[in-house]
């Protein structure tokens, strides 16, 4: 159909005095961007495929590469901007709807970098975790009103089933299908390592895996990819996915092309065929049906695994999270519209969700006035991008964090936003053998506990400066915030006091 | 064969009185049920339990491998991501049977609710069935990815329609046959009718000889190379429904 009106969104730069032709670059590059024009001895570039992804910037051995954002300019217009116009003509042209990857990249607040943490002076002095004792473990899972003791002072009051987590941190749903064997295996293996837990997302659990699986998450979503009675048992803990922040309200699916030999046997679905999660469960149709799946795997688990329903961060969310605690579930997550995605359309990633700051007060608050805080942990996600986020968090009332974003970045995500095309060169978020054997699980899992145990580290020297020795101690203790910036709404439903106060 | 009275248990308690009695007999009984959830739950093979009344929401949920026999009707979500295992219904269900079913069969004497079969799947050798005798609801087969749906049709009274609309909505997989002239019934624009081949005939005869024996039903006047068959219209619906940028 004629003219498509692409151009290039990055340039790449070449250094021409530093190339030495040696084709790293060309061979790299899974977007083929670079190619080797023998006669003349040059390494050409066709800038309209880049997507910025760093992966020949970082290997190229001499340095000569550069990529930066294509200049070209449109007629300035602070309505009409050239991203409006881009998807514009992408849509005349294609017909499709838009399909992003990663989170939401809109410039809405963040509340996490409007808050800000107090620290103990002079008097209820500071804690210094290097020398004294600084508990930053919990355990997720409902609590009883009260405990029973007998005469001998052993514990008479069952608890509920609970999963203990050294530090407060747990790795995001991410499926083997929209991330690769290798990535899995990276993840399973750090949250091993750190006595954590990563989460299976919706595509199953890979054989090869249920050795990870006191440190693993179960998910059971929509479609039931890989779901039966030995997947229930292997994990530490099961999720219910009902929503996903970067989506919300909408299903997911996985292209045929994706679903590879191993893909296929991990979610138990033919080669080649597309993996449809339906936008409902069609078992849920009210609170009373949650019960109804919630139930379902506790029988079938026999009441030993915690079961998590995870929901998108929506304009409800506290009367929603009220009904998920009373139909059963032993942790509520919930996920905000920053957080990411392997492919999302556009339009939704962008504007449909809340902050998960402001869904996180809410519901803690909620949660309490209804003095059903107890029955659950509640875990937030939706971009988590470091320590003080997870402190700020747990004061506004969370028992832990899923992190997903900062972990594939971790494993070398450059956050190009490509995700969706399968090509991702750093071996992440692909299916190709070629690029998934670039992430050498071996080396990558040591990133994350790397990264893991260094915010654990920042926890507790935030958590010592309060003079707070157990991060059960900050939670839901929000006279450690102040805000700053927000407006008097904000600051009532964040349950905070401004800066000075 | 062990007898379980079901009467004034809870789901949980029957649950545990099974678990406990599989132990000992691997036929059981049980009588007075009335609505407890989650009967055979993950069941094992080598399992086998008659049921008397009415069983509740979600019977054999994640069932793998047990073979249920249900003297009654049939509520929702029964089969619901069953793995493996048989179940037969000696009357109607409800919605939602056969939920992302993976394998075994369900054998319903009469009728089912709306949404049966809905994302059931396929894998490998694995390859679920459904036979019903009677009429379906709307949205039977709706997202299917595999496996068979086999709609008999028996005892349908004047202008009544085999099964509602909708059918094989966003389905990409699978095989329904309905006994019925095709014309009449409302498909979703994903599936697509197929010719009947020999194996077709096959493997109806074999169901349907099940269906027959299993509910003492003379079934020879049906003749099967009448049956209508619906396929996905392709494994990946969805290919072309976006783009990237």
């Amino acid at each position: 159909m004629g003219l498509d009106f692409n151009t290039p969104v990055f340039e790449v730069i070449r250094n021409e005095k530093k190339c030495i032709q040696c084709q790293v670059c060309v061979r790299q590059c899974s977007n083929k961007v670079h190619s080797y024009d023998s006669q003349d001895n040059v390494v050409c570039t066709d800038d309209i495929k880049c997507v910025n992804c760093h992966r020949c910037v970082i290997l190229c051995p001499t340095k000569a590469l550069i990529i930066r954002k294509y200049p070209l300019e449109f007629r300035e217009n602070a309505n009409w901007t050239s991203s409006v116009i881009k998807e514009i003509h992408k849509q005349s042209q294609t017909g499709g709807v838009l399909l992003s990857s990663m989170g939401n990249p809109k410039p809405f607040p963040i509340y996490w970098d409007r808050m800000l943490l107090n620290a103990s002076q002079v008097t209820n002095p500071s804690i210094d975790p290097l020398r004294e004792p600084m508990e930053t473990k919990v355990m997720i899972g409902g609590k009883p009103e009260k405990l029973d003791f007998d005469a001998k002072g052993k514990l008479m009051t069952k608890m509920p089933p609970q999963v203990e987590l050294r530090m407060p941190i747990m790795f995001s749903a991410m499926s083997y299908g929209s991330i690769s064997r290798n990535a899995h295996e990276a993840l399973a293996r750090a949250a091993t390592e750190l006595g954590i837990c990563y989460n299976t997302g919706e595509g199953g659990l890979n054989r090869d895996f249920y050795k990870y699986g006191k440190n693993t998450i179960v998910q059971v979503a929509s479609g039931r990819f890989g779901v039966h009675r030995d997947y229930l048992n292997a994990g530490a803990a099961i999720e219910i996915k009902i929503g996903q922040g970067a989506k919300p309200g909408i299903g997911g699916h996985l292209p045929g092309k994706k679903v590879g030999e191993d893909v296929s046997a991990t979610r138990m679905i033919p080669i080649g065929s597309d993996a449809i999660s339906p936008a409902p469960h069609h078992d849920i149709y009210s609170i009373e049906d949650l019960r109804q799946l919630i139930y379902s795997l506790k029988e079938t688990t026999n009441y030993k695994k915690p079961v998590f329903v995870k929901i998108a961060a929506v304009h409800n969310a506290a009367a929603i999270a009220s009904g998920i605690v009373r139909a059963g579930a032993d942790a509520v997550v919930v996920d905000g519209f920053r957080g990411g995605t392997g492919a999302a359309p556009t339009r939704v990633r962008d504007n449909v969700g809340i902050p998960i700051e402001l869904a996180l007060a809410a519901i803690d608050q909620r949660l309490r006035e209804e003095e059903i805080r107890n029955r659950v942990s509640l875990i937030i996600s939706g971009s988590i991008r470091n320590s003080a986020d997870i402190v700020k968090a747990v004061a506004l009332g969370a028992d832990a964090v899923y992190i997903g974003s900062a972990a594939v970045i971790a494993l070398g995500c450059h956050m190009c936003h490509s995700c969706s095309t399968g090509k991702c060169n750093w071996g992440i978020a692909t299916q190709e053998l070629e690029l998934v054997k670039r992430l050498n699980p071996d080396i990558m899992y040591k990133r994350l506990v790397n990264l893991v145990s260094a915010w654990n580290h920042e926890i507790q020297e935030m958590l010592g400066g309060m003079g707070i020795n157990a991060i059960d101690s900050l939670r839901g203790n929000r006279l450690m915030l102040r805000g700053i910036g927000l407006n008097e709404k904000e600051l009532n439903i964040l349950a905070i006091k401004y800066a000075g106060e | 064969m062990k007898t379980i009275d079901a009467l004034n248990t809870s789901f949980g308690d029957l649950n545990s009185l099974i678990d406990d009695a599989i132990k000992i007999d691997r036929n059981i009984t049980l009588k007075n049920v009335f609505g407890q959830r989650y009967i055979g739950r993950g069941l094992l093979e080598e399992v086998k339990i008659k049921i008397y009344g009415t069983p509740g929401n979600d019977m054999a949920v994640y069932m793998d491998g047990a073979e249920l026999e249900v003297f009654g009707n049939g509520q929702d979500a029964i089969g619901n991501t069953m793995n493996y295992g048989k179940i037969v219904i000696h009357g109607s269900c409800g919605d939602t049977l056969g939920y992302a079913m993976r394998g075994g069969e369900i054998y319903v004497e009469r009728d089912v609710g709306y949404r049966a079969g809905i994302h059931m799947k396929e894998y490998k050798e694995m390859k679920p069935v459904i036979v019903v005798g009677g009429k379906a609801g709307e949205f039977l087969g709706e997202y299917m990815a595999g496996g068979a749906i086999i709609l008999l049709g028996l005892n349908l009274v004047k202008d009544e329609n085999i099964t509602g609309r909708f059918c094989g909505t966003g389905m990409h997989g699978g095989v329904i046959y309905l006994n019925e002239t095709p014309e009449k019934y409302n498909f979703g624009k994903e599936a697509v009718k197929a010719e009947l081949s020999d194996e077709d005939i096959v493997f109806l005869k074999k169901h349907i000889d099940f269906y027959s024996k299993t509910f003492k039903k003379d079934l020879n006047r049906l003749n099967i190379k009448l049956f209508s068959k619906y396929v996905a219209v392709n494994k990946n619906p969805y290919s072309n429904m976006y783009c990237t940028y």
